[in-house]
């Protein structure tokens, strides 16, 4: 091995941008329309959102950063099958330590930990980072991509939280006595429970974003 | 008989996989944009959904459960692989649509080149493996319920996909306003059909 | 040469590196996995157990504060052997059988099983007044998936002292309203048996429409979820059923 070449600094600004791009600009979510899928359903609370959040960021960072490490020796013929064994093995590990940590948490995620495997995203940066670059910047690409997916997760969660049950992070924000059944004027929003609301959410925030942002506009 | 009317009829309507669980978001989005290809992709995971559900129910059965492995050898009875489950399920469904592929490149290559990059993409639509993890999760007891409820569910995506892509082809010609288009108003328009699915809970069952 | 050496030196698209690669992969991610799975496996099986001791505790109502206390493992098996004075296992017959514990009991496997063969666990619980409740397991399918639960009766082997029901993937809102409190409260003081002399039995009908309220056998349905209705009163029925000797057995005793 030549290490002649100087050694770029851990957190140079192009690495600081591999963190910090998806969680606005390149959004895996809003922007790119990778991973919805399996996040939405586990938005009714805050903190199942935030379990989901911080599985996926460890999973999208470790695969990325396991398959960079082996990116050389991978045999193509198996790259795809060779990726989602890796993703598997992870999120077995990730769901038999929720299941013995979080053990309530994790009931209530139920299948959608399974279904992190099938994250578009997961497979997405493998394919379009991991692949082609050296583990340090694929294990911050990971991050970062898991945490801009984590991001609108908790804001959907935290709009769903406050307006379907009065309630951040499972404290009571609204107090009891407005409510009309105490005698007051305020009453949940039911609506914001049912899963389609996950939905229009989402869209909204696109919209705020892409009004902010117009260079993301589709034509 | 009627047991099993009622999952294929709630698997459809009540349960739908995009409505009511988001799953298959990905290709969902990507594809409902013409009625055509939709309709191509609804058909292909039907397929995919109708022959990988069964096949992991007996995966699941005869494999993985505690205790599964008995039929082997007696001594195998305590055995619990039921953590390999995710790895097991995934890799049936991953040869399961590369099967799927063959024999649609075979049989229709026009289909073959209008689904084009989503037939590889089928083994990570979290629709697929979310039937598995459902039927394992709901416990399905025998063979044939297993596999209503995956025929069930995957008829009940395809007619998620049509429809909402049928919606996306005539929002062509309306005023949106310029942020909202594209992605935007297609996850606002999936949520407000999920709210009319909403209606069929009020279906008896 | 030495073997690392070698196998780099390998072209990575023939077919012999390939199937090298995947069965080395295979065998560490099986190896990586079935040690984590056995190491994480005892905080796992705790889990399951606190929430079963949690579910039984529910059906004399004494699980409150469980969402409160510090530890949780703890204040359950506390509360769990203050509690639950006794617990054994007993066949359709109403024998008592020895060498099966009660907890270890899996309803699931004994469902499954011809009545005559089933073993039936009973826990004896001693509230703190000195009055003894009978916990039955229940277990049955909801339209989903299965059901379960555990009914508390008063030591007349007749009137439900409590009742606790427990689902997995119910549609929430619709079969989930069966473990609610609300739902749960309404078992409270109904009877399992027809009458006192005959006792004949009739376990407890989910009314659709609304049970009256001086019905003794009857509890409002939950709307919307018929089949989950009709599961959890089968359920009832079948579980409940297999304990007829037993009950009859402990009546007589307690008479004489």
């Amino acid at each position: 091995m030549s290490d002649v070449k100087e050694r770029e600094p851990w957190f140079s600004p192009k690495n600081i941008k591999l963190l910090t791009g998806p969680i606005n600009s390149q959004n895996p979510i809003t922007v790119l329309v990778l991973g919805i899928c399996s996040a939405l359903a586990v938005t009714v609370k805050l903190k199942p959102a935030i379990v989901m959040a911080i599985s996926v960021t460890v999973v999208t960072a470790f695969s990325n950063l396991i398959i960079s490490l082996i990116r050389k020796s991978i045999p193509n013929r198996i790259r795809i099958i060779v990726q989602l064994v890796v993703i598997a093995a992870l999120v077995i590990l990730v769901d038999q330590i929720l299941k013995a940590y979080v053990y309530d948490v994790s009931k209530q995620l139920s299948v959608f930990v399974g279904l992190i495997i099938t994250n578009c995203i997961i497979m997405g940066r493998l394919e379009a980072f991991a692949l082609g670059n050296k583990p340090w910047p694929s294990f911050l690409d990971g991050i970062g991509n898991g945490l801009g997916y984590g991001l609108i997760l908790v804001i959907v969660a935290f709009f769903r939280e406050l307006l379907g049950s009065g309630t951040i992070y499972g404290y009571r924000v609204i107090p009891t006595e407005w409510y009309i059944g105490n005698g007051g004027f305020y009453e949940n929003n039911g609506m914001m429970i049912l899963p389609p609301m996950a939905l229009i959410t989402v869209g909204i925030i696109i919209w705020i974003q892409r009004s902010r942002n117009r260079k993301l506009i589709e034509e | 008989m009627e047991h099993l009317f009622n999952i294929f009829i709630k698997s459809i309507f009540i349960d739908n996989m995009v409505f009511a669980y988001f799953l298959g978001m990905c290709s969902f989005l990507a594809v409902s944009k013409t009625v055509k290809t939709s309709m191509g992709l609804g058909i292909a995971v039907i397929f995919v959904m109708a022959i990988t559900v069964p096949v992991n129910y007996l995966m699941n059965k005869y494999l993985l459960l505690p205790g599964a492995l008995s039929w082997l050898d007696p001594s195998f009875a305590t055995l619990d692989l039921s953590f390999l489950s995710f790895i097991m399920f995934i890799a049936v469904i991953a040869s399961m649509t590369q099967l799927v592929e063959m024999v649609v490149e075979k049989f229709s290559p026009s289909l073959y080149n209008s689904l084009g990059i989503f037939l590889p993409l089928i083994a990570v639509n979290c629709a697929i493996l979310g039937g598995s993890l459902f039927m394992q999760e709901r416990e399905y007891e025998t063979l044939a319920e297993a596999t209503v409820f995956g025929l069930g569910s995957g008829i009940g995506w395809a007619l998620a996909i049509v429809s909402v892509a049928a919606i996306r082809e005539r929002l062509k010609y309306s005023d949106i306003p310029k942020p909202l288009r594209g992605l935007g108003i297609a996850f606002i328009l999936t949520g407000l059909m999920g709210i009319a699915f909403m209606t069929f809970m009020g279906i008896k069952l | 040469m030495s073997l690392i050496e070698k196998i780099k030196s390998m072209d990575r698209n023939s077919n012999a590196y390939t199937i090298m690669y995947s069965s080395a992969m295979v065998i560490i991610v099986a190896l990586l996995l079935a040690v984590a799975s056995t190491a994480l496996k005892p905080a796992q099986t705790k889990n399951v157990e606190t929430e079963k001791k949690i579910d039984i505790l529910r059906s004399i109502g004494m699980a409150e504060g469980v969402e409160k206390a510090t530890n949780k493992h703890s204040f359950v098996s506390e509360n769990f052997t203050k509690y639950i004075a006794e617990q054994y296992v007993v066949n359709s017959n109403g024998d008592t059988i020895t060498g099966v514990i009660a907890f270890n009991v899996d309803m699931k496997v004994e469902m499954a099983k011809p009545l005559e063969q089933r073993n039936l666990p009973v826990y004896k619980a001693k509230l703190d007044d000195g009055s003894v409740k009978y916990i039955i397991p229940l277990r049955g399918r909801g339209l989903w998936g299965p059901i379960w639960g555990y009914i508390a009766l008063n030591d007349d082997l007749n009137t439900i002292y409590g009742a606790t029901f427990a689902h997995q993937g119910e549609t929430p809102g619709l079969g989930a309203e069966i473990s609610t409190p609300e739902f749960q409260q309404q078992f409270k003081g109904k009877s399992i048996f027809q009458g006192d002399s005959i006792l004949t039995f009739t376990s407890v009908k989910v009314v659709k429409g609304g049970a009256t309220a001086n019905d003794p056998h009857g509890v409002d349905a939950i709307s919307g979820g018929t089949i989950t209705s009709k599961g959890l009163e089968s359920m009832l029925f079948d579980c409940l059923s297999g304990y007829q000797n037993y009950f009859d057995k402990v009546k007589k005793q307690l008479k004489s």
